[in-house]
Parts: structure tokens; C-alpha cells; sequence
């Protein structure tokens, strides 16, 4: 199969897998300013996405796309590290027009993976996998106040700054992530490269952005209020 | 003495090539697959030949001293490649083409295969657009062309400044399928040693495998060298480091004649030598010469400031320059040919105007041409020259350096001759095969086609025309009735005895223990051959020369130092086996260019000129190719054999190149 | 005129493929400016070879920019800190006195060294013949104009044409990926009429050659590109991989 024997083919798999990944943040990043507006609002989207067949569906299958990256970059850099032989070079230097961000996919990855754990623990936990088990009070609200989750998340400190290295990660991840994707599928000249590496560098502002907001406003609006970690 | 047979066809010139194929002798598809063909070199003639032979069905085995084919020297040539389409519609043709090579040869080539030549050129560019070798074009899609040295049309075609690479390119990618056919099978970082020679015919090679410097047997049906020129006798020269002339040598001492050895080409549109650390000297492409105007000054006074460093090239005023190409030869201009150019060049020098510290440069200048043209176009045509330039020099001749009255000055570029191309070789027969029968030498390794001097973009021409559209048809001639011989074994005694012999000759090499280092040695070989046998030779100088170079080689022999031991890779002995057949290779450049009392193409005798200093050709009584016979010891003074050149088609003349 | 320098010069020993390495430290003194970096290091032979060691064993030939045989990683830079220029062409004014100047191989499992600093690309020409050709026969061309080829087509084929295949961009990439030459074959001949006829199989062919070889995969970090002495664009890769993409929907 071209898709796993073939150097193109694995790197479409994690163009693929990729894109569909931001197309989901798009959307998460969506729902989550809903919660800026409305909390009944974003409450009606928790409850509308609880244990429903089709968000266990979608749900299943975003893991697997997960689980799909995470396996193809380590099998991908395993490779690279043997393809790039046994002796290191003693100096080496780096060409100003190579990003940061491009040679370090993999630790890059592995913090936005972490960060993704301690997500899933705050919310998924809490509110979905309340639900499957039949414990809706699982995490001590209910499994559809989503709300209640945020509000009590971000008023702990620990827990903005934790979100705010993990989106920072995100953001290096998917400025590099958006146009590498496109080019590994081809669709990319001398022209549009650079047009994939702006609209990807705005497009990934502002999908970090919708997604740091919701954790900066209710921290914030936290210390108003005087709430504490739980 | 021997006496020679050139074999050429009967019947008019034009009509020779295709009676000759519609006659030869072919070797059928079944018989060919039991036909080995040893090919040494991948250059243009090379590759193209292991190429073609392979697809003909012939068993290949193809050397090179590099990693990679691709390597070759071939690969930078820059400017171009000629052939006769006249699609720029200004009156070209195979005759024409055919006229300006033997003209351009100075009246020293064998008519019959620069007809040939001339003939198969078109053939060359229509295999390399099918290769997919990207030529430059117009706008409209057609192959765009440019003039060069030596012609009135525009008949060269290009590939950015990269013309040589694209086309070996080509090649190489044609021998790459046939090595993936398995028809062609390719041995890289292996030099040629010995020929090995069986009842009278060539049979086999002794290469080295230069990584684990052992000397391995190869036999075949016929060997076909195909290993550039010899530039390198004269340490610096624009060729590669590993070009090399043993392969011809070896070749030579085996009985093959060695052709008018004294055409040496200078090019003249080289960046000059800045110092004696140097190993290569870089060539400009001579399109520059399209565009540029080649200039130095009027007034000795500005010409002692320029030495100086007080003054630089754009504070002389146009008033003040002295386009001396142009003053000269009103008709070509700055378009004169090489040989012509490089004197000119030299006698300016000599004569005070040199242009650097040195004194041993002159000026190519690009402000009229940016002033025309304006600076996007001239870059757009020559930006990668200028950045070579730029890089090597830190002088930028894009870059605007002064306005006098209005008048813009940019830096000019200087350049200076330099050897560059070798017209001799070993000797050929019409069908490119040498005195011993089953050797055969192709591209710039024969001396055929030039005569004794080789127009731009023409070395890349017959280079491809040998390897493609000549040897794959004559060389069955040969082998048409070699079918009936079985493959040869490698252990038969005369195998042994040439491996034999280059093991003691690597023996005595690594015993001398002396103290000088090859480079060192070449270096002053190299002195002596630029000195006595240069650009302007003398009966007095050469025989001085051939006194030096003898000394050269009793240092060589007493005094050399090679360092590490004969197992496993020893860089060292490799020059050094090659410096050893430089030594014998310069003495004989000098021999032939003694006895050729007269002055034509790249070989001039300051005795023999004309008033106004142009070379002064003798045809009554050296109207021949001068071929040298081996005497058994590179001691001895080899014998001049020679073949006398018949012109039918051409009326020999004077050149002239002034109107 | 240039200044000469002086400097420290770390140079990489290793006997063969299989020996251990290690550096070898040497004082330049008094180099000239206007020497390249290739001279520099024929004036450190030479002095080896004056004290009777074995010289250091580099690849080197048209010493012009062309033949793509040079190859040194100097500094941290393959072909050194120069853009779009050689390690032949590389000048020594570029560097400063008292630098410590570093020189290693290319290190990659695809280009094995073979002494001190000559590695093994032959892996380069096997890919070539895996692929890197239009097939056809000598003597059977049509004429050179009756097809037309689009200017532009002509000069983005020949800007992917002028890879000179030194493996460079292997060197420079994390990867060791070798995916900068592949694609500047298979683009050179996919923009040409010509070409087309093979483009599918061209790229399969070259590439699975390519990761047979042992060379990693394209992670599009772009060291290759800004490391190429030509200048060769990654927007050859994005054509590659569009190539073998179509050609294995295809299949």
C-alpha cells in the first residue's frame, strides 16, 4: 500500500490526517467562542454533542485520526533518524529561511498531545465519557454544563498557563503544519507557496487566538468574581 | 616507414558519410549480444557511445575516474553547440558549417570527417530535445540560438550558461537506462592503466579500481577510448583537476599514433591567474564575447596605473580605450577566433597594456551592452558569468562604477588566455578507429576534426556526433567479422603482463621516496610548457623546452615523494602515474611543435608570422597531419609519421577575418 | 587586494567505511584571500605531504561550480557559508583571521564515507537509472522544432536541469532525504512535452528507488533548498509529490 510504503505516501497520511485535525479545531474553536456570548447557548451544543451516536461516531473517529498522526510521526522520524546515519555532524548551522518550527515537528507534537491529555481530562472526562459510563456527575457538575467546566478550569492559574504553552505549541505546530501539508500534497508552486505560508500563518492566528480568548476571558472574568482551583 | 591509411570513402564529399553507411559491413542483433565493446570515459563522446552501443544490443563496459558519470569535464562547457539548422533563416547550411570548421581549423583537418560532422550536427540537437535537454527558446516555442566566435550566422545552441552540463546530462541519462537495461555496465572511481593488446588487436583493459587501489583485468572485443584532452600537461588549465592524459599515452606506447599534439587551444576569455597557490584556471564563456567588448588602454601611462592599482578600469574614458579586436578585425569584431583573440591579447600584453598587476590581463567590457540592452537583459543572458565572476574576484561587472559626460561606465571584467582545449590526439582513421586495430578514440580524445584550431561550440558537436551518430556505425564495420571470436579470458598471458607491468611501474613510483611532491613537480612542468611551449613558440624556446622537461623527468624519477603505500586508495599515486605521462605527453607537444616550421591555428611560431603579426601558414610543405610514432622508451625521440590532407571541396586559403 | 589569514582548521580522519573517525586539528597561517577554499586545503596537503603524511582525501574536480564532485560541510553549512555557490567556488576572504574553521563529510546514511572527507553517492546515479530518462532511441528523434515548447516551461525545466547532483541538500537535511534531487529530475523532464509520456512511471520508479536507498522522507524544513549551490526550488518537490500522487490515484 503506497500510503505506508512509500516516503510520499506516509506524508500524505500526515498531510491528510493533519488537515482534517485543523478543519476540527476550526470547528471546536467555533463552539468555544459560543461560550463568550452564551453560556446557555454553549450549553445547548454540549448536551447536542454529549453521548450521541453521532458524536461517539465523529468522536471515534478524531481519535483515530489522532492516533494515526502520533503513529506515522514517530514511525516517520524513526526513519529520519536512521536515514541520517550513525555519526552526527560535530557543528551545525541553521540557514535563516528554515523555521524553527519546521525541525521540530515531533517535540512540537508531543507537547500538543500532553496538552491534549490534560483537555481531555478537564472536559472530555468530565462530560462525554460521563455520559458513556452513565455517571453524568462524574467531575462534580453536570456532564452538559460545559460552562460550569470552563469557568471552573480557567479560574485556576495553573491551568491558563498550562492551555496557553499548549496553544503557543499548537501555534509553531500548524504555521509550519498548514503549508507542509499542502505542499506534500502538491498543491503548491513558487506562487502559491508563499500564499499558503501567509493565509496558513493568519488562519492559524486566529484559530489560536478564538481559542486563547475563551481561556484569558474566563480567567479573567474569575478573578473578578474571586473563584479558586478545585 | 609505416605509411597510412585514413580510410576515407570514395565519391564527393557530401556524398561520402551516406555511402559509407549504405556500404559498411553490420553486425546482426543475435551476434551483437556476444560482442563486448569496452568504453573508457563517460564525457559527451563516452556516454553517448556506452549509450548507443548498449541499445544496440553490444555487451558495454563503461569506466570512469569519478563517482559519476555526470562528473565529466564535458560538463562545463558553457556557451554552446553548434549545428546546421538555419532556423534563424541567415543562410546556414551543412556546407557552411562544414566551411567555417575547416577554415576556423586553419586548413589542418581531414575534410572528409568535418563534412561528416557538419552533416550529423542537426541529427545532435533534434536526440537532445527527445532527451528532454531544455534549450533555451523564444517566445514563440522554437530553440532560440545565439553567434559565436568564427561564424557570421547564428547557428549555436544553448542552455542557459550551461550547455555542457545539459548535454552530458543528456547522455548520462541515456547510459542510465541502458545501464538499468543491463546492457551497459558502469565501473565509477576507475582508471584506466594499461591497453592490453592480443595478436595485433586491442582486447582488453587494465583498469585500478582507484578505492581499493587494486588492478583488476577487462576484456572485450574492442576498446574505445573516450578520455578528453590534455590540457593538464600544462598544470594550469581550465580543465579538471583528474583530466588527465594517460589513457592516450598508454595508448600511444602500445603503437597508436598521436595527431599534431601541438594544437593546443588558448582560450581567451579566461579569469587571470592570481597566484601560485592557484590549481585551475576559470574560463569565461566565450559568449561573453557576444555582448562584451574586449579593451585596453591607449596611452602606456594608463595602462602603468592600472598595474599600479591607482587607477581602475572605469576611470579610463572611451576616448582612451583601445578596442583592439574590433581595430584589427573590423568584420568579426570581438567575435574573432580563439587563436586569434588569445594573440592579440598576448601581444597587447607584451607589449606594456596589460590591465592588472600582473600585467597579463585585458578588459571585457559590458557598458555598452547595459546601455543598449539595458542591465535586465544583459543579466538576463549573462547573470550567472557575473556571479561566478563576482565570487572569484569580488568584482561585480553588473554594477554601474562611474559616469564620465554622461557616459555610464561599468566595472569591466578582465580575462586572460588560458590553455583550455587540445585539438590533437590520438590519431584516427574515418572510421575513429587508431593505428592498432580494435582501439578505437572518440570526442576530444582523437584529433580529427578541428584541425589545428576548434571553433566555439563545436567541441560539444563532435563530441556527441562521435559518440551518437559516428563509432555506433563504424565500429561494426570492425566487429562484423569479429562474431566467430569467442569472449576472451582474462588470464591469458598477455593480461598478466600488462597487469604485470603497471605493478612494477606503481612499484617503482612508490620506491623513489624523494622529496618533492607531485604537485610540486607539475607545477614546474607546467611553468616550462606554458613558457617555452605556450602561445608563442620558438625554434630555440622548444628546444630549451625539451631540454627542461627532460630534467623535469629525471627529478620526477629521483625525486618524487609519494606518501602512504600502494593498498587501498592513494591520490597521491594516482597524480602520479598521471604526472609521469604528462611529462612524456609535454615532450612530445614540444616535438611536434619543433618540426611544424610554420605557424597555423593554436600553434604559432613567432618565426613564422606575417607583418601585421598574424600566423603565417606554410601548406606547400606542412600540409599534413603530423602523427607520431612511439620508439619503444619515453627516452627516445619519437618518428614523425605523416598523412597528407587532400581538399576537394574546399579551396584552402589565408584566413582572414578582417573583412 | 585580499588580506591573508590565519586560522584553526578541524578536519575530519577516517581511515574507511567502517573505521572509526575523529578530528585533526591544524594551523593555517598566512592564507591569501583570493585562494579557495580547495586551494587551502591543497596547501595543507602539500604540507603534509612535506612532513611525509598522507594527505587529506577530499573530492574535487572542475573546481567551477559544475561537476557537482566537491563536497565538504563547513562550519555547519554544506559547501560552507556562501549561497548558490560550491565549496569550489567557495574564497577564503569569506572567512575571518583566527576563526576556527570545521570540516566534515556529508553524514548520512545514503552517502557512506568512503576516507577523511570522499563519501559514496553512487546512490545518486542508481536512482537515475531507475528512472531518470526519456526513453529514446538514438537516431530516432523528430525534428528539434516541431514540437514548441512555452518559454516559460523551457526556463522552469531549466532551472530544475541545473542540479548539478553534489547531494548537498541530503547534507543538509535533518532528514537525509533525498527528495530535493529526485524532484528536480522528475520536474525537469514532467515539464517537457517529451517527458510527459513517462512522468507517471518516472516518479514512482525514482522514488521508490530513493527510499530503497535508505533516504528519509520530506518533512518540507527547506535546508535542502536554501543549501542548494544551484538554488533549486522546493517547489519541484510540491511538483513531485503532485506527480506521484496522480500516478498512484491512477493505478
Amino acid at each position: 500500500m503506497w500510503l505506508s510504503n512509500s516516503s510520499i505516501g506516509r506524508k500524505v497520511v500526515m498531510s491528510v490526517t493533519g488537515i482534517a485535525l485543523v478543519l476540527f479545531l476550526t470547528f471546536h474553536m467555533s463552539m468555544n467562542l459560543v461560550a463568550l456570548i452564551s453560556a446557555e447557548g454553549y450549553n445547548v451544543i454540549c448536551e447536542f454533542l454529549g453521548a450521541n451516536w453521532y458524536a461517539l461516531v465523529a468522536t471515534t473517529a478524531l481519535a483515530a485520526l489522532v492516533v494515526i498522526h502520533i503513529v506515522y510521526a514517530f514511525w516517520l522520524t524513526m526513519m529520519n533518524r536512521k536515514a541520517r546515519g550513525t555519526e552526527r555532524y560535530a557543528v551545525e548551522a541553521k540557514p535563516k529561511s528554515v523555521e524553527w518550527a519546521s525541525q521540530n515537528m515531533l517535540v512540537l507534537g508531543i507537547v500538543v498531545a500532553a496538552g491534549l491529555g490534560l483537555h481531555l481530562a478537564n472536559f472530555w472526562y468530565k462530560m462525554m465519557f460521563a455520559e458513556i459510563i452513565g455517571n453524568p456527575t462524574l467531575g462534580g457538575l453536570e456532564a452538559t454544563d460545559g460552562y460550569g467546566y470552563i469557568v471552573q478550569t480557567f479560574s485556576c492559574p495553573i491551568f491558563v498557563v498550562l492551555y496557553l504553552i499548549w496553544l503557543a505549541a499548537l501555534w509553531f505546530h500548524l504555521t509550519h503544519g498548514f503549508w507542509s501539508a499542502l505542499q506534500t500534497l502538491g498543491w503548491s508552486n513558487k506562487i502559491w507557496f508563499e500564499r499558503w505560508k501567509l493565509i496558513g500563518n493568519i488562519y492559524t492566528t486566529l484559530v489560536v487566538l478564538g481559542f486563547a480568548a475563551v481561556v484569558v476571558v474566563f480567567y479573567l472574568k474569575s478573578l473578578c468574581c474571586g473563584a479558586s482551583c478545585v | 616507414m609505416a605509411t597510412i591509411d585514413s580510410k576515407i570513402p570514395e565519391g564527393p564529399v557530401a556524398e561520402k558519410w551516406t555511402n559509407y553507411k549504405a556500404h559498411q559491413k553490420l553486425v546482426n542483433p543475435a551476434n551483437k549480444r556476444r560482442l563486448d565493446i569496452i568504453v573508457v570515459g563517460t564525457g559527451l563522446a563516452g556516454a553517448s557511445a556506452a549509450a548507443s552501443l548498449g541499445e544496440m544490443g553490444f555487451r558495454v563496459f563503461n569506466f570512469c575516474i569519478q563517482d559519476s558519470p555526470r562528473r565529466a569535464h564535458s560538463i562545463a562547457a558553457q556557451g554552446g553547440i553548434n549545428a546546421a539548422k538555419n532556423y534563424q533563416n541567415d543562410g546556414d547550411s551543412v556546407y557552411r558549417l562544414f566551411y567555417d570548421t575547416v577554415k576556423g581549423g586553419d586548413y589542418r583537418a581531414r575534410e572528409a570527417n568535418v563534412y561528416r560532422l557538419a552533416e550529423v550536427s542537426n541529427s545532435i540537437i533534434d536526440q537532445c530535445v527527445a532527451q528532454g535537454v531544455p534549450f533555451a527558446r523564444e517566445y514563440g516555442g522554437t530553440l532560440a540560438n545565439r553567434s559565436f566566435g568564427g561564424a557570421q550566422v547564428s547557428r549555436t545552441f544553448y542552455a542557459k550558461g550551461q550547455t555542457g552540463q545539459q548535454l552530458l546530462l543528456g547522455a548520462y541519462s541515456a547510459l542510465s537506462r541502458q545501464v538499468n537495461a543491463g546492457t551497459v555496465k558502469l565501473y565509477t572511481r576507475y582508471e584506466m592503466e594499461e591497453l592490453v593488446i592480443i595478436e595485433g588487436r586491442a582486447r582488453g583493459i587494465i583498469a585500478k579500481n582507484l578505492i581499493t587501489g587494486k588492478l583488476e583485468r577487462f576484456a572485450a572485443h574492442a576498446v574505445v577510448i573516450a578520455t578528453g584532452g590534455y590540457g593538464n600537461a600544462y598544470f594550469l588549465s581550465t580543465n579538471a583537476m583528474a583530466c588527465n592524459s594517460s589513457a592516450a599515452m598508454q595508448c600511444y606506447r602500445k603503437g597508436a599514433y598521436f595527431a599534431n599534439p601541438s594544437y593546443v587551444q588558448i582560450h581567451p576569455t579566461c579569469i587571470p591567474v592570481h597566484g601560485d597557490k592557484q590549481s585551475k584556471l576559470t574560463l569565461m564563456s566565450e559568449s561573453l564575447r557576444n555582448d562584451g567588448r574586449i579593451w585596453v588602454p591607449k596611452k602606456l601611462e594608463d595602462a602603468k596605473a592600472l598595474q599600479a592599482g591607482t587607477k581602475k578600469g572605469s576611470d579610463i574614458p572611451e576616448e582612451d580605450r583601445d578596442y583592439y579586436l574590433e581595430r584589427r578585425y573590423p568584420a568579426f569584431g570581438n567575435l574573432v577566433p580563439r587563436d586569434v583573440a588569445s594573440r592579440a591579447a598576448k601581444e597587447r600584453c607584451d607589449k606594456g597594456y596589460g590591465v592588472n598587476n600582473t600585467g597579463l590581463a585585458v578588459f571585457l567590457d559590458f557598458s555598452e551592452a547595459i546601455g543598449r540592452l539595458g542591465i535586465d537583459v544583459v543579466r538576463q543572458r549573462y547573470g550567472n558569468l557575473f556571479d561566478m565572476y563576482e565570487e572569484i574576484t569580488d568584482v561585480n561587472p553588473g554594477e554601474l562604477a562611474k559616469e564620465i559626460n554622461g557616459v555610464k561606465y561599468y566595472n569591466p571584467m578582465m580575462i586572460y588566455p588560458a590553455i583550455h582545449y587540445t585539438m590533437g590526439g590520438i590519431w584516427v582513421d574515418y572510421e575513429l578507429q587508431t593505428s592498432i586495430k580494435g582501439l578505437f578514440a572518440i570526442g576530444e580524445c582523437n584529433f580529427s576534426d578541428h584541425g589545428a584550431n576548434r571553433l566555439g561550440a563545436s567541441a560539444l558537436m563532435q563530441g556527441l556526433a562521435d559518440g551518437y551518430f559516428v563509432l555506433p556505425y563504424t565500429i561494426q564495420n570492425y566487429l562484423s567479422d569479429q562474431i566467430t571470436v569467442p569472449r576472451f579470458s582474462t588470464d591469458l598471458p598477455e593480461f598478466a603482463a600488462a597487469e604485470k607491468a603497471v605493478n612494477d611501474k606503481i612499484d617503482r613510483l612508490m620506491s623513489i621516496q624523494g622529496n618533492e611532491s607531485v604537485d610540486s613537480i607539475h607545477k614546474k612542468l607546467g611553468h616550462i610548457m606554458w613558457e617555452y611551449v605556450g602561445m608563442g613558440r620558438t625554434a630555440e624556446g622548444l628546444k630549451k623546452g625539451l631540454e627542461e622537461i627532460k630534467k623535469i623527468r629525471e627529478e620526477f624519477n629521483k625525486n618524487l615523494f609519494i606518501p602512504g603505500s600502494k593498498e587501498g586508495m592513494n591520490i597521491e599515486l594516482d597524480k602520479a602515474i598521471r604526472l609521469e605521462d604528462f611529462i612524456t605527453m609535454g615532450e612530445l607537444i614540444a616535438y611536434d611543435a619543433l618540426s611544424r616550421n610554420e605557424s597555423c591555428g593554436g600553434h604559432f611560431r613567432e618565426e613564422y608570422q606575417t607583418e601585421e603579426g598574424e600566423a603565417k601558414r606554410d601548406d606547400e610543405n606542412f600540409f599534413y597531419v603530423g602523427c607520431w610514432e612511439y620508439q619503444g622508451s619515453d627516452e627516445k625521440a619519437p618518428v614523425l609519421i605523416k598523412e597528407p590532407l587532400h581538399y576537394e571541396a574546399i579551396k584552402v586559403q589565408t584566413r582572414n577575418y578582417k573583412s | 587586494m585580499d588580506k591573508n589569514i590565519s586560522f584553526t582548521l578541524k578536519v575530519w580522519r577516517q581511515n574507511g567505511p567502517k573505521e572509526k573517525g575523529h578530528f585533526e586539528t591544524f594551523q593555517m597561517k598566512d592564507i591569501p584571500g583570493d585562494t579557495s577554499f580547495l586551494e587551502m586545503l591543497d596547501i595543507l596537503n602539500e604540507q603534509l605531504i612535506s612532513e611525509r603524511k598522507e594527505p587529506v582525501v577530499f573530492d574535487h574536480d572542475c573546481r567551477e561550480g559544475i561537476c557537482g564532485m566537491c563536497s565538504l560541510y563547513i562550519n555547519g553549512y554544506p559547501h560552507g557559508p556562501a549561497t548558490g555557490a560550491t565549496t569550489c567556488q567557495l574564497y577564503m576572504r569569506r572567512f575571518n583571521d583566527g576563526d576556527t574553521i570545521t570540516v566534515e563529510p556529508w553524514r548520512s546514511a545514503g552517502f557512506p564515507v568512503i576516507k577523511d572527507l570522499m563519501v559514496d553517492r553512487t546512490a545518486y546515479d542508481k536512482i537515475m537509472q531507475a528512472g531518470g530518462y526519456i526513453s529514446v532511441r538514438t537516431g530516432s528523434a523528430e525534428d528539434a522544432n516541431n514540437i514548441l515548447i512555452p518559454k516559460p516551461n523551457a526556463d522552469e525545466a531549466m532551472d530544475a536541469a541545473s542540479c548539478i547532483g553534489c547531494g548537498a541538500c541530503v547534507a543538509a537535511c535533518k532528514n537525509g532525504s533525498a527528495m530535493l534531487f529526485v524532484s528536480a529530475k522528475v520536474s525537469q523532464l514532467a515539464l517537457l512535452p517529451q517527458g510527459k509520456v513517462e512522468a507517471a512511471r518516472r516518479a514512482k520508479a525514482m522514488l521508490s528507488k530513493m527510499d530503497e536507498l535508505g533516504f528519509g522522507n520530506c518533512t518540507n524544513t527547506r535546508a535542502c533548498e536554501a543549501e542548494c549551490p544551484k538554488c533549486i526550488s522546493i517547489s519541484n518537490i510540491a511538483r513531485l509529490n503532485r506527480e506521484f500522487i496522480k500516478a498512484k490515484l491512477k493505478d
